[in-house]
């Protein structure tokens, strides 16, 4: 059985358009369809936040979207918040501060730290450790990920106190 | 992970939504946030051929405080909750408990409809609606009709809305005097070993009135009429506090899982309960 429909996403700044199936989940779309192959999949529970993009200005597990659900809107994926010649302050961060060893859950925590600094830009440490909890990472326990956060935050506060 | 296939439906308004659900019957269902029938469906577990997302539909969001009475539309998030200046002042409860409920992502897109229809009783939703009094108001082919969220639920995933229902608001009273949602899990976004919700009012140093639902320690939420009245007219001595915890191991029926034995469970409960009730005697 094949209902495909045309949907409309953009992503990363893209318009795409294509026919899909509504069942098909937006991590496949992602994935599959328009090789944004950073955002990850971890599990099959929603649990690992692998898959984390921005969506409409949302954290979203894409692996808990159909892409029938998505249709018409605006996301960001890691390739859209910066690449190897032109590095997101936090994709710097994780960087400098080891905050990543396999990079499977990367993509995903940081899309979502970007959206948690977004609306709190000066967290303390239990703020980015809860404002993380959907995100699991099984090499760097933790510490590392909220240090990256953390400076990431200071260097993103201290570039806007000198735009000033 | 992979989902069979549906028919999907995004329909703009309500009359939209009640056709599909009259024509398909047991084979509609209606998505919100998607965050607990996603996963069921990805697991095969939930079957279904007709799936209606309910995010263009008028009417559906926002939360409103009229004259001490809040209503919050179905497909209002977790997220909209914790961030709601007025409904932290008038009923700071939800977002005591929206917080302790799953994790950032899932907070942006599951509803408050969705929780509290789902009728899981691990949602932490359900027992804060009994605690609160809320009334949950569902629209069918007949029209509009009200239910008691303590009426509402009748066992796991069984509740009192009908299959051609859809849930599209609760209501409640502003609360007053002290409140606590206090819940033990095994980690972040895990539903409740057990949870307790409590709202306390005092007379000076005397309990005037107490209101008390437990998640997760029966195949619904539980409201315990009894634990409540226990601590009425009593200064919170430990004999009213005893009688408290008693009632309410009297109301709950555990079952064990991985969470622990049914002793555990009733052990957590008791302990959790306390807590609340210390905690919204504080505050009240």
């Amino acid at each position: 059985m094949s209902n495909k429909k045309h949907f409309k996403l953009t992503v990363n700044g893209e318009e795409q358009e294509f026919l899909a199936e509504p069942r098909e989940l937006l991590i496949h779309t992602l994935r599959e369809r328009l090789r944004q192959t950073g955002p990850h999949i971890g599990c099959e529970t929603s649990h690992c936040g692998a898959c984390t993009v921005t969506m409409n200005g949302k954290s979203v597990k894409a692996c808990t979207v159909f892409v029938a659900q998505a249709d018409g809107a605006d996301i960001t994926t890691i390739e859209g918040l910066g690449n190897p010649d032109s590095l997101h302050v936090l994709q710097e961060a994780f960087k400098e501060h080891h905050g990543l060893q396999c990079g499977f859950c990367t993509p995903g925590m940081i899309t979502r730290a970007s959206k948690l600094l977004e609306e709190n830009p000066t967290p303390t440490e239990e703020e980015v450790r809860f404002g993380m909890a959907g995100n699991i990472c099984r090499c760097t326990g933790y510490q590392n990920i909220v240090k990256s956060i953390l400076a990431a935050a200071s260097e993103m506060n201290a570039a806007k106190e000198a735009a000033e | 992970m992979i989902p069979a296939a549906f028919e999907y439906y995004r329909p703009k308004d309500m009359a939209g939504v009640l056709s599909v659900l009259e024509e398909h019957g047991d084979d509609a269902r209606v998505v919100a946030g998607g965050h607990s029938l996603i996963p069921m469906m990805k697991l095969r577990m939930a079957e279904v051929p007709h799936l209606i997302d309910l995010q263009d539909v008028a009417g559906l969001t926002g939360i409103s405080i009229d004259a001490g009475r809040v209503r919050i539309g179905a497909m209002t998030t977790q997220h909209e909750i914790i961030n709601h200046a007025g409904l932290s002042d008038v009923a700071p409860i939800m977002r005591e408990a929206s917080l302790q409920i799953a994790d950032p992502q899932v907070r942006y897109m599951g509803t408050v409809g969705g929780n509290v229809a789902n009728g899981d009783p691990g949602n932490d939703m359900p027992g804060l609606m009994q605690c609160l009094d809320a009334t949950f108001i569902l629209v069918g082919p007949d029209g509009e009709r009200s239910v008691a969220a303590r009426d509402f639920y009748e066992a796991a995933y069984m509740t009192d809305r009908a299959d051609d229902e859809v849930l599209t608001a609760v209501e409640f009273a502003a609360s007053k005097g002290g409140y606590a949602y206090e819940k033990q899990k095994r980690k972040i976004g895990d539903y409740a070993t057990a949870a307790a919700a409590v709202l306390i009012t005092k007379d000076g140093g005397t309990c005037a009135s107490a209101s008390i639902a437990m998640t997760n320690l029966s195949d619904t939420p539980v409201y315990s009429v009894d634990a409540g009245a226990a601590l009425v007219g009593t200064s919170l001595d430990e004999a009213s506090m005893k009688a408290a915890v008693d009632a309410m191991l009297g109301d709950i029926d555990p079952t064990e899982d991985n969470r622990g034995p049914i002793e555990f469970k009733r052990h957590a409960a008791s302990v959790i309960l306390r807590r609340a009730i210390e905690n919204a005697w504080d505050r009240a």
